[in-house]
Parts: structure tokens; sequence; C-alpha cells
């Protein structure tokens, strides 16, 4: 659990982003179709967008506050990120994307979080020799995610983690992220366009329309109506 | 005492590495400022540093003549502490390497250019600051194009004449390179010599542009 809060309002060109939150969260979801704004938030809550406006705080510090012109870089943030198709480092194989990370680890990381542990929790000591390359898209996404626990994150942003992955392997994925959550204790935010993902893994959902927040609660509720209707 | 073609050649390319390492860090920073920021003035720093492409290089000549000569401040301050540029070996070395500065800022650029940023954000969210970043991702992701930059400058630098031959002089064994030897050789009517070192001349380029060719044709990183 670690208490998430954000007010951001973002401009760019004709989209503006304009949603806030506050809540203890285990898993926060995003959802919403493409172009409701849900990888600009991550990518402000992870450092890599500058708001117009706003403020972002993870566990009560201040990430980033436009008022007090306070704005943290990514790397001093421990606020992990896997983009969409995880973003492997092409030059370098699974192992040294994994262990990318590992000299900038906090001190006070809990010892679930030591690399050997992750890759056993995640299922990928097996792949750390091969090339980027060589890896199917479900692994390249286990690959990507470890990449960001070794780093000891204090929260994990996910953007659309089983994009792309098709509906056999999304199966097989899923539980490897319900383990972050169990084993591994790192709170995360995942953001997708698909309700069904957030129904199993969600303790709290935000809904997003076109960089407004339309709806927010327990998942059940401010998605049962989309997951009901898609079923249809 | 005349130069053997080897002697010729060897200090050519001696002078064109040197060049070379000299113009390549520089040329390296500048093409990732133009590739990573925007600032205002933008576009007038590129003009500039790309200037000495179309300039004529005697006028660039004339210009660093103006610049390092003794009748500058610089050029006095570097003579005093006893690197004198103008009319010695280093002059040929400044020459060749403004020369070829544009040629490597411009490859150096597009392949930067390339590298995808995503990687390099989300090498930020691991912990890493803007030098390691540099280092460990942006840099062998770019690798064939800043490899195919040093090649093409070198390449530019080795046929450097205009330049040259303001600043440095051309003196026989101690400034002379190739291109100021045909030169020499085509006005004392020695034709055949000419061509003689018109053909290590062009022996040289053609295996500096083959292998730029060859280092920039593969996508693999290097």
């Amino acid at each position: 659990m670690i208490r998430l809060a954000f007010d951001v309002q973002l401009a760019q060109g004709s989209f503006t982003l304009d949603v806030a939150d506050e809540a203890e969260v285990e898993v926060l979801g995003v959802y919403g179709p493409s172009g409701s704004g849900k990888t600009s938030l991550l990518e402000v809550i992870a450092g890599l967008r500058v708001p117009r406006s706003g403020a972002v705080s993870v566990g009560g510090e201040v990430l980033a506050d436009t008022s007090s012109g306070i704005h943290l870089p990514p790397y001093r943030r421990h606020v992990g990120y896997v983009p969409q198709d995880g973003a492997l480092f092409p030059h370098l194989d699974a192992r040294r994307n994994v262990m990318y990370g590992s000299d900038t680890r906090l001190p006070t990381a809990d010892s679930r979080l030591d690399p050997a542990h992750i890759c056993a929790t995640l299922d990928i000591a097996q792949l750390l020799d091969r090339r980027v390359g060589d890896l199917s898209g479900g692994e390249r996404q286990r690959v990507a995610i470890a990449r960001a626990l070794v780093s000891s994150p204090r929260i994990l942003l996910l953007d659309e983690p089983l994009t792309g992955i098709d509906r056999g392997r999304k199966d097989r994925i899923l539980p490897y992220l319900l383990r972050i959550r169990r084993e591994l204790h790192v709170p995360l935010v995942y953001v997708t366009h698909d309700a069904r993902e957030l129904v199993d893994i969600a303790d709290r959902v935000l809904r997003l329309e076109d960089g407004r927040l339309a709806d927010a609660g327990v998942p059940g509720v401010v998605l049962g109506q989309t997951v009901a209707d898609e079923r249809l | 005492m005349e130069q053997t073609t080897f002697a010729l050649a060897a200090f050519t390319t001696l002078m064109g590495v040197c060049a070379t390492l000299v113009a390549m860090p520089v040329g390296v920073a500048a093409a990732w400022v133009l590739a990573r920021r925007s600032f205002p003035g933008k576009v007038v720093v590129e003009t500039t540093l790309t200037l000495p492409l179309v300039l004529p290089p005697v006028a660039t000549g004339f210009l660093l003549l103006q610049l390092f000569g003794l009748n500058s401040i610089v050029g006095r301050a570097l003579d005093a502490i006893g690197l004198p540029i103008v009319f010695t070996w280093r002059a040929v070395v400044v020459a060749m390497a403004v020369m070829s500065f544009p040629l490597i800022v411009l490859t150096a650029r597009a392949g930067l250019e390339q590298v995808d940023r995503r990687y390099e954000q989300v090498a930020s969210t691991l912990g890493a600051g803007p030098w390691r970043v540099f280092r460990t991702i942006t840099l062998p992701l770019a690798a064939r194009s800043l490899v195919a930059a040093a090649i093409l400058g070198f390449a530019r630098a080795l046929g450097e004449f205009g330049a040259t031959i303001i600043i440095a002089g051309g003196i026989p064994g101690q400034t002379q390179t190739l291109s100021v030897a045909i030169f020499n050789l085509t006005e004392a009517g020695r034709d055949s010599d000419a061509t003689r070192l018109l053909l290590v001349s062009a022996g040289l380029a053609f295996g500096a542009m083959i292998l730029a060719n060859l280092v920039q044709r593969e996508r693999r990183p290097l």
C-alpha cells in the first residue's frame, strides 16, 4: 500500500489533461480509450513530462509541485515505468537489461526485491542469456517488468502490459502481475483500455475520458457496466 | 630534400587521424545538443556550425589565420606557451578538423536522432542520470552513425587543401599534405609525380568511404 496523490494539468496541442486523485493504493487501475490521456498521466508521475501545473506525491514525498518549482528528475524518483512494448534495450542481452538499474537500488530495498527473487517470481531465470530480439512478446514484457523492479521502485507504472499479446498468453502473464502485488508487495498503477484486465487485478479504478476524470472507485462499480456491455 | 610518397601519405593520414580525434568529441557534443535540445537561436547555431561546408575553404583558412596568427590575442597566447599554430603541423590539424567538423556534426546528429528516446527515458526511470544514459544507451545505439561520422570526417580531412595552404603553408617535410603536394607538383609541371600522388590519395579516400558505407549499411547495433 502506498499513498499516491496527483493533481495534474497538461496541455499539448489541442489535447489537455486535467486529472486529480488521492488514495492509498495497492493496484490503481487507469482505464480509458486510446487518446484519453492514460500514458501522459504515467509520464507525468514518472517525471518524463513536466505538467503545466499541478503536483505529484508518492508515499508522502513530493515528486513534483509546480507551485513551489519542484520537479525531481526521473532518476531521483524511484518510480518504475514499463512502457507499452517494454522498450528493452536492444543492444543488451536480457540479463544486462534486468540488471541495468541494480546499482541505483534504494539501500532500504526489501530483500524480496533482490534480482534473483524477482527473476524467480517472474519466471525469467532461463531467459537471461538470450538476446532481446529472441524473446517472445510475453517474455519481453516480463523481462521489462523485472528490469523495473530490480531498481527497487516504490511504485511501478505499467502501460498496457498485455496489449499486443494474444489472449492465450495474456492469461499466462496476468498471474505474474498478481504475484508482483501479492509476493513482492510493490504497488502498481496499471493502465489499460481493456476493462476486464482491471476487474481481476485493481483495487481502485480511474476512468479517463478526453483527458478528464469521468469516474473513480472500486472496479466493480466503475467498470461493471463496461465489462457487461463488452460481454454481450 | 623531397619526401617519399610513403612519408607524405603517412603524414597526411596521421594529421587526418589527429584532426578526427580533435573534431569528434566536440562534433558529437554539438550533434547531441542539436538533436536533443531546443533553445532560442538554435537555427543560427546550426547554420554557423555547418558554415565551413559551404564557405570557400580558402576563406575559412583566412578566418583561421586571423584567429591563430600572431596578430591575434589567441595566436600570441598560444605562441607564448610554446604552441604556435600557423605554419606548423598543428595548423594542418586545425584546418582539417574545422573543415571536417560540419560533416561530423551532420552525420552524428542524424544518427542520434534515430535513437528512440523511449530507451533513454526508461533508463532514466531506472536511476541513470543524463551522463550515464548517454554513455550506456545513446552512444551504443548510435555507434554505427558515430563511427561513420568519424570516417567521413577523416576522409574529408585527407582531401583538405584550401584552408591548409593558407594557414599551414604546405612546407615540404613540415606541413605538406598529399593534396598540397599534388598542387605543388602540378605547378612545377611534374605531371607523372602528381598522378602517382593522386592515385594514393584516391585509394585512401576510396577505402575510407567503403568503410563508412559498410558500417552504416547494417542496422544491428555495433
